[in-house]
């Protein structure tokens, strides 16, 4: 009775009421799969329900859109909304220049970041350039500056009278055109100096895991420091520059916030600018299909990344022996190489820290930094005694609009990342325990699906999916509540999350839960007494780590704010539409700090900022 | 105390058959060893055992007791097996004391304080490590560690004990240590236990009985002499023995009666008695074989001894290395080991006379590589012919 396959085995197999009633309780019986039962139907409940339903959103007629369809009734299907967008006298404006602008933003961004990232990475990695241990703490302070943090740090060197104070030059006398304070050029700049991180982050994790050896058998054979730099290095970590350049196109042209600080003020839309402004206005239904464009367009991306370095992911150039790195010698270059990392830190890093700090403590920004200009009404004014009368509001810390954000931001921030970092773990849990099987592969899928998503097109989803009630009222209309900020900062926090999770569950080794099953402890128990004492330390940095980014979250809450909800980040960034940069810049301040601790903290624990892109 | 029975047990990952039809009968207050090299099914027979994989076909039973019966979907959880399992990795809770380790299962089992407390330092104290108690795992030699596992597995006075290349990560010296450990373990308490290993050493030195794996499949179930003696094909005499046996290819006919052999070792004749009758001899035709000859039943001569099986040879090189001395011998442009007791030295070319003993080499049928012919399981040096 030999046989050769499992189908084989089931041929022979008489039917018996015993093996079904047995095969049941095997499944129902293991709490294992009760979890992952339930893990697929939450993921499929809060990200495939919402997609689909704004897919669907985009084909029916809404109550806004009554009068201009004539003889419509709520719930017809309709291509009005795809004609709108991508049909009719229209088009031009609010598609195709948005969608070029995008283009364009993306192609400079990446044009330009991806290289300096690049550079900087093998500059701190490969070569011996000096002062290596504080440069490389620094080298990503940049990066955990929220970008429309820095958006506002340019606004505060470049504005001019179109925003109604003036920045640094334009006080000081020295006109700035307004293309160099506002739109493309600015906004690239400033994408640039955020998402640079991208690919010094790849290609140093790249670079660290060559052996030089490799480069040093290139110099006996004879070939000179370019020759290896393009022989041997480049191809090598060519996989992980490659990453870093679509994850850079796919980030740069999902980005809202600095879009909207750099680029509204002149009327310069992008895809993500000109979206929001549809779906909080009408029709919402053509704001849902361009978020449905961005996300084929950044996901889109992100597949061709896969397809194109997928096959071969990378190379495995780590060997069995010990990889000490000679460092290159820089030589001559040692000088400006330093120096070029001094200006770019100074431009990324101090530079708007700088600007930033000093303009919170002005009565007048771009009056300079005379004393007689200088004062603490942002930080702790009241508006009884502004020296300035544009000052509308009370200073930060007497501000009952700024305790309510930092009570929103603080409720959001551990809310949200609590919930997150524990579902995180329990996916994690579930794609490790079930790699290689259906429930595992398909886990992993949906929980990517937010990750390809931009902030604000996945702020649409939930919009289109919450802002009316749902099952029959059961779900009541969200819109403008907490629950709704709350939820949409869960989910689109998941990739992390569970990556964080299941590389912590990875390190539990099966082993240790079999030993416990042995022993006799029940599932629970195991979870219990053996996975979560050894999951605590990954947890607590996976917590942190989600922590700071739904903290400094813009682009992501933007669509879905009412005054009752705001956060820190977006008070901020009303601040500085009304002529309160002083106030907006303190905010700022307190973000970054916050930020900054929280990093320390997490660092302290192991978290690792690089994991959060 | 515990007999297990296992019977067409089929396992398959997917599209590959990892256990093919696998039967086996493990007695009671046995040492069976699980030997074979990587990926041949011993280690997913031991979790098969053990209930941490779950056979796609097959029925396991233990003192009559049916533990898995695939055909039913019936498995029987693990912990209510009666057995305990010591890792590979030892799987020690690295955020639990060596102390916590063991009393992990007795807690969960709800036994008094006070008797978790004895059986706990029983069981450490047979295994010679109750002073590191409150140390954890990271703070413990890889012996030390070792030691702790299979503390923990004793603990619970399984009726079976498995166990998974537990000695594999240790050192030369350690390993010999725990070899000797585990027999006086296996005497002291007579629990059944069921040894994975690849280090046949190992599995000849300790084991009542071996279950040599191939591919899956068992090829052979014996006691460790009889394995050394006679492995049922060449994979297996390969396998087993260091340094390796010597294989010759010969040509041979069989009459039904007699075997006949030419060799470039010399020609020999043997009766059917001696025979595996069971195995493929064709009758009346020429066919080739190979005969094995393990190197230390090679006997070495530097005057002719006039022992009728002698043919004379050419020192190819000497490996005296103390203990023992391996000889490499040229006989008709054919090559092979002989190992020799003590400190001997030979010249390189030097002439020698070797005794070879017939009835001590296995004969294979080269076509099957099946074995065909016995070699005698008990013999003195030199008595025989």
């Amino acid at each position: 009775m030999s046989v050769s396959s499992v189908k084989e085995l089931r041929k022979n197999r008489k039917f018996s009421w015993e093996r079904v009633k047995n095969q049941f309780l095997n499944l129902v019986g293991n709490p294992f799969n009760v979890i992952v039962f339930f893990t697929l139907i939450i993921l499929f409940a809060l990200i495939i329900i919402p997609l689909l339903s704004m897919v669907q959103n985009t084909f029916v007629v809404a109550k806004a859109e009554l009068r201009s369809i004539p003889g419509a009734k709520i719930g017809d299907y309709t291509l009005y909304y795809w004609k709108y967008l991508l049909a009719s006298p229209l088009t031009e404006t609010i598609f195709w220049e948005p969608l070029l602008h995008s283009l364009i933003i993306g192609f400079f961004t990446t044009v330009i970041s991806v290289p300096l990232g690049s550079l900087i990475a093998w500059l701190m990695v490969r070569t011996d350039i000096p002062g290596k241990g504080v440069l490389s703490a620094m080298i990503l302070i940049p990066y955990m500056i929220p970008s429309w943090c820095k958006a506002l740090s340019w606004l505060s060197v470049f504005r001019n009278q179109l925003s109604g104070s003036y920045g640094l030059l334009t006080g000081h006398g020295i006109p700035v055109p307004d293309w160099l304070a506002y739109g493309p050029f600015a906004i690239i700049i400033v994408m640039c100096m955020h998402y640079y991180a991208f690919a010094y982050i790849m290609v140093s994790g790249s670079l660290r895991s060559i052996n030089s050896e490799l480069e040093e058998m290139g110099e006996i054979q004879g070939a000179t420091k370019f020759q290896i730099l393009k022989s041997i290095t480049l191809p090598l970590v060519l996989p992980a520059f490659l990453s870093a350049t679509i994850m850079t196109i796919s980030k740069s042209i999902g980005t809202y916030g600095v879009a909207a600080n750099l680029g509204n003020r002149i009327n310069y839309y992008v895809l993500a600018t000109r979206m929001k402004e549809f779906i909080n206005d009408t029709p919402k239904g053509v704001g849902y299909a361009m978020s449905i464009l961005m996300i084929i367009l950044a996901s889109g991306s992100i597949f061709a990344n896969q397809k194109l370095i997928g096959t071969r992911k990378s190379y495995a150039t780590i060997g069995g022996k010990g990889t000490r790195s000679n460092l290159i010698p820089l030589g001559k270059a040692k000088v400006p190489m330093m120096i070029f990392l001094i200006v770019f830190l100074f431009f990324s890093m101090f530079m708007p820290l700088f600007v930033l700090i000093m303009e919170s403590f002005q009565i007048v920004p771009g009056k300079g930094y005379g004393l007689s200009n200088l004062s603490f009404y942002a930080w702790f004014g009241r508006i009884e005694n502004a020296p300035n009368p544009a000052f509308a509001q009370n200073g930060l810390f007497a501000n009952s609009e700024f305790a309510r954000a930092a009570w929103n931001t603080i409720k959001l921030s551990i809310l949200g990342s609590l919930i997150t970092a524990i579902f995180g773990q329990f996916f994690g849990y579930v794609t490790t325990r079930g790699r290689g099987k259906w429930y595992g592969k398909a886990t992993e899928q949906m929980i990517f699906i937010p990750y390809l998503m931009p902030g604000v097109a996945f702020a649409a989803v939930y919009f289109s999916m919450f802002s009316k009630p749902r099952l029959g009222g059961l779900i009541p209309s969200l819109y403008g509540t907490f629950a709704l900020i709350l939820l949409v900062s869960i989910v689109k926090h998941f990739p992390f999350a569970s990556r964080s999770g299941s590389s912590n569950m990875m390190q539990i080794s099966t082993e240790l839960e079999e030993a416990a099953d042995l022993a006799g402890a029940s599932f629970w128990k195991r979870i219990a007494k053996i996975v979560i004492p050894l999951a605590k330390g990954g947890f607590v940095s996976g917590f942190l780590l989600s922590f700071i980014s739904i903290a400094k979250e813009l682009d992501l809450i933007a669509l879905l704010m009412t005054p009752a909800n705001y956060t820190l980040s977006f008070l901020s960034f009303d601040y500085s539409k009304e002529a309160m940069p002083q106030v907006a810049d303190a905010i700022c301040i307190v973000i970054i700090v916050f930020i900054l601790v929280c990093n320390k903290l997490a660092g302290k624990l192991g978290g690792d900022v690089s994991k959060s892109m | 105390m515990s007999r297990i029975v296992l019977s067409h047990i089929d396992k398959f990952y997917g599209d590959s058959h990892v256990l093919k039809d696998i039967n086996l009968e493990i007695e009671d207050g046995s040492f069976m060893t699980l030997l074979g090299p990587s990926g041949c099914g011993k280690t997913t027979t031991l979790r098969v055992i053990s209930g941490l994989e779950k056979p796609q076909g097959g029925v396991l039973t233990m003192d009559d007791r049916t533990i898995i019966d695939a055909d039913k979907a019936f498995f029987e959880e693990p912990s209510k097996r009666g057995l305990n399992l010591v890792f590979q990795s030892y799987a020690l809770w690295p955020h639990m004391t060596v102390f916590e380790n063991v009393a992990f299962g007795l807690k969960i089992k709800k036994m008094k304080k006070e008797e978790i407390e004895t059986t706990v330092m029983k069981s450490l104290e047979t295994m010679r490590i109750a002073e590191y108690r409150d140390r954890y795992p990271s703070e413990l030699s890889g012996g030390q560690q070792q030691r702790v596992a299979i503390a923990r597995a004793i603990a619970s006075s399984p009726k079976l004990l498995l166990l998974d290349e537990p000695l594999s990560n240790l050192d030369a010296r350690l390993r010999i240590d725990m070899r000797a450990e585990l027999k006086r373990l296996h005497k002291e308490t007579g629990t059944t236990i069921v040894y994975v290993t690849h280090d046949q050493v190992e599995a000849l030195t300790m084991s009542t009985k071996i279950a040599l794996f191939k591919k899956g499949e068992i090829s052979q179930v014996a006691t460790p002499l009889e394995i050394y003696t006679n492995p049922i094909d060449l994979e297996a005499a390969d396998f087993i023995g260091n340094p390796r046996i010597n294989f010759i290819d010969g040509k041979a006919t069989f009459d039904g009666e007699t075997l006949k052999i030419k060799s470039p070792i010399g020609d020999y004749e043997f009766g059917k008695e001696k025979m595996k009758l069971d195995e493929e001899a064709p009758l009346n035709q020429e066919f080739d074989v190979v005969i094995g000859l393990r190197p230390e039943l090679v006997d070495i001569y530097t005057e002719d001894p006039q022992h009728k099986n002698t043919i004379t040879a050419e020192v190819y090189a000497s490996q005296p290395a103390g203990s023992e001395s391996l000889v490499t011998l040229t006989v008709n442009g054919i090559e092979f080991l002989a190992k020799q007791i003590g400190l001997v030295d030979y010249d390189m070319n030097q002439k020698v006379w070797v005794v070879m003993h017939p009835s001590r080499m296995n004969v294979y049928n080269k076509t099957t590589g099946r074995l065909i012919k016995y070699a005698k399981v008990k013999h003195k040096a030199g008595s025989d012919v």
